[in-house]
């Protein structure tokens, strides 16, 4: 790189996170600390039946017995999780039938984001239910969908309303034993997202939720699970921008959707969270377990997603392909600046015969940030003509930042045909300059570069989340990349 | 008078390769650059548009009015300096559409114009098309992703056409050309003659000048306008070969 355009990256590095504010509202938490006692607490807040305290005690002890695992890509000093309040909720936290009801200065932190309630509700058919914290907030289309028997409300409401479905499919996909952070979520979740899409169902409208963390050393760790019955078409879309933070932030969600015959879920998402300033102080740890079990024979389960935020993003959202002609996709644009690191990817576990999977990733490092690409491809002994294709594009700006591929293949059956290509380049001097002869600033140079090497992600989004993700791209890629 | 060049010095990785360029090119003329291969046609073209790894050592380079060297890139290019590259970049992902509507909505800008909106925009796209005869299919590709090598250069006349400078530059627009792309490259510059705009052809062939006829040829040779003339200097030099200027550095002008 030339001498202006480093200066350019470094002055554009420079900026100040755009979405880095505080909402003044009072919160109803618990005291920091994890223990027995707080997890009961916890659940009597919420109002949950016995079986649910139980099934957190259980995963609560089992997570005393596990050990953080150390072996991805990345660096963190030490999580105290003694140091985090598991609970906060808004005060005013009745559900609303309406956007008038709701606290206006909520609304107004939806504004200043973009994202407003009101904006969304005019969008054609966006159903939305926000998570601000760790309780819902505004729950909008309901019935519309409750006619077609769509089931979509917070996890805390369907452990009250439908407990025969979350005893059936919460940690069905990822038990409670799976990992360190999964046990973790499993014993402390605050919210979430449930969706259930009924046999033949096609959902008529993007579904679509905000998480936002906001109070203070509140961990949060959202819980969501999305079903679709036999025949059923569901796309969930999951966006997040947060305030601005002096201290570390963890994150430790679990996503679990379950696909029946011929079902299809597509799960989008665009996350934004704060990155942490320059040198990489503050900052959410987003440490998150996203897996989908593809149960029914041509069943589909498709991931997309564009991660621009947070200080440390280590997640593999996956695909089990259980079903005959089940069909697995991973999408994902990774975005890491300064001193972000990433270590993302995905699994694709084939098992039924004829299943497919495709994986197209593209990472783009800046300034002093590491970016890793991590997927494992594994076909089965009895997954007969399984196929794999599996794209991994690299692309550096500035010569500070690492970029790295860690790809698996476990292939016990001779039949299967896995492919696998992988680029890293160079965002081109002589591609920025062609642009600034044609009258072009550099910076909007970079943007177009970087959205057209990001095209096939994007057009992978739904249309309305397309145009937010290039938002979010263009923002991060002002205060990023330069 | 649009273009003056003052005794402009150029140096690369601390190559000296213009030593002392003096040109003026006034607006409705077309001149030709020609010169053996290193005699820093190129470098000249690259000084005009702004290229960074060149320094100017010494000199100025005036364009309408405006100390050119003290513009950015972009700003050269809103100012109407059109760069035809040589070697055109590939962008993928990025069509030819978005990065032309871009370009426009930038320089309209700087001008202190409405910006087009959609409808206008393509009736634009459309026009200028057929001006170098490309397929309407062209403008929703990536910028020169899988084009071939005269695809690209029919696509740089393309979007001169659709930007339409008062000062383009055709950097070695010819090579790699066959005879037919020729033909249409060379008549898409020749209906965008204007009186009020210049076109500078850097080549190192004469073929380019029968259909491009020149009002000015310039023979670059070490860094130096060493023969300057009419269109017929073409021809001799095609009979003599750059051997007779090499020989002949008694005739060197501008010296």
């Amino acid at each position: 790189m030339s001498t202006t355009e480093t200066q350019k990256i470094e002055e554009l590095t420079n900026k100040e996170y755009k979405f880095g504010f505080v909402t003044d509202i009072e919160t109803d938490s618990l005291p920091k600390g994890l223990n027995e006692d707080t997890i009961r607490q916890l659940s009597a807040k919420k109002n949950e039946p016995e079986w649910m305290t139980e099934r957190r005690l259980k995963a609560f002890r089992h997570w005393l017995t596990m050990e953080e695992p150390k072996w991805s890509n990345v660096t963190f000093p030490p999580v105290d999780y003694q140091d985090i309040s598991y609970y906060s909720a808004p005060k005013n936290k009745p559900k609303y039938n309406s956007l008038d009801e709701v606290d206006p200065e909520l609304l107004e932190t939806y504004k200043k984001l973009g994202i407003s309630l009101e904006e969304q509700k005019a969008l054609a058919g966006v159903a939305v239910d926000a998570v601000f914290d760790s309780v819902s907030v505004a729950t909008t289309f309901k019935e519309k969908l409750n006619e077609l028997g769509i089931i979509f409300c917070s996890m805390s409401e369907a452990i009250r309303e439908h407990p025969e479905l979350i005893q059936k499919y919460l940690n069905s996909v990822v038990p409670i034993t799976d990992n360190y952070y999964a046990a973790l979520n499993s014993a402390v979740f605050s919210d979430g997202s449930f969706a259930y899409v009924p046999k033949g169902v096609r959902c008529p409208m993007e579904l679509s939720t905000y998480f936002r963390i906001n109070a203070a050393n509140t961990g949060q760790f959202e819980r969501t699970l999305i079903v679709a019955d036999e025949g059923a078409y569901v796309s969930y879309l999951e966006g997040c921008t947060a305030p601005m933070r002096d201290e570390n932030q963890l994150h430790a969600a679990v996503v679990e959707l379950v696909a029946f015959d011929n079902a299809t879920i597509k799960y989008s998402t665009v996350q934004n969270w704060y990155p942490g300033d320059k040198d990489g102080k503050g900052g959410i740890y987003n440490f998150v377990t996203k897996r989908g079990a593809c149960r029914g024979v041509n069943s589909k389960i498709s991931w997309t997603q564009v991660e621009t935020g947070s200080a440390i993003t280590w997640k593999y959202p996956s695909c089990i392909l259980q079903g005959d002609n089940s069909i697995g996709e991973f999408y994902s644009v990774a975005v890491t600046n300064n001193m972000q690191q990433a270590d993302t990817g995905t699994k694709m576990i084939h098992i039924g015969k004829n299943t497919r999977s495709t994986i197209v990733s593209k990472g783009i490092s800046a300034g002093k940030s590491q970016n890793s690409y991590r997927g494992l491809v594994k076909i089965t002994k009895k997954a007969e003509n399984a196929r794999n294709f599996s794209q991994c594009d690299s692309l550096l700006l500035g010569d500070k930042c690492g970029a790295h591929t860690f790809p698996y293949l476990e292939i016990k059956n001779s039949t299967a045909q896995v492919e696998h290509e992988a680029t890293t380049s160079k965002i081109g001097e002589d591609q920025i300059f062609y642009l600034n002869q044609r009258g072009i600033s550099t910076e909007d140079a970079i943007s177009l570069i970087v959205n057209g090497y990001c095209k096939e992600v994007f057009k992978e989004l739904p249309m309305e989340f397309a145009v937010e993700a290039q938002k979010l791209l263009s923002i991060s890629l002002e205060g990023s990349v330069g | 008078m649009l273009l003056e060049i003052k005794n402009l010095h150029a140096r690369i990785a601390g190559n000296e390769i213009l030593k002392g360029i003096n040109l003026k090119v006034n607006a409705g003329e077309v001149h030709a650059i020609m010169g053996p291969n290193g005699s820093g046609k190129s470098t000249l073209a690259s000084v005009l548009a702004g290229r960074e790894e060149f320094e100017v050592t010494q000199g100025e380079i005036i364009y309408n009015d405006k100390n050119l060297l003290e513009l950015s890139p972009e700003d050269r290019a809103r100012e109407g300096v059109f760069l035809a590259f040589q070697y055109p970049v590939e962008i993928p992902g990025v069509s030819n559409t978005n990065l032309l509507k871009t370009a426009v909505n930038e320089i309209r800008k700087y001008r202190g114009e409405q910006e087009l909106d959609a409808m206008e925009f393509l009736t634009l796209l459309r026009e200028k098309s057929k001006l170098v005869e490309l397929d309407q299919k062209f403008l929703s590709r990536s910028v020169n992703e899988g084009f071939s090598g005269g695809e690209k250069k029919r696509n740089e006349i393309f979007q001169m056409a659709v930007l339409n400078p008062t000062l383009a530059v055709l950097d070695e627009t010819d090579s790699g050309l066959d005879i037919d792309a020729l033909r249409i490259v060379a008549n898409g510059v020749n209906k965008l003659k204007r009186k009020d705009n210049a076109t500078i052809v850097v080549t190192h062939y004469q073929r380019l000048l029968n259909y491009i006829v020149p009002d000015f040829v310039h023979v670059l040779y070490q860094g130096k306008i060493a023969k300057s003339g009419g269109k017929e200097l073409a021809l001799e030099l095609e009979e003599k070969g750059y051997d007779w200027i090499k020989n002949g550095k008694a005739e060197v002008v501008n010296a």
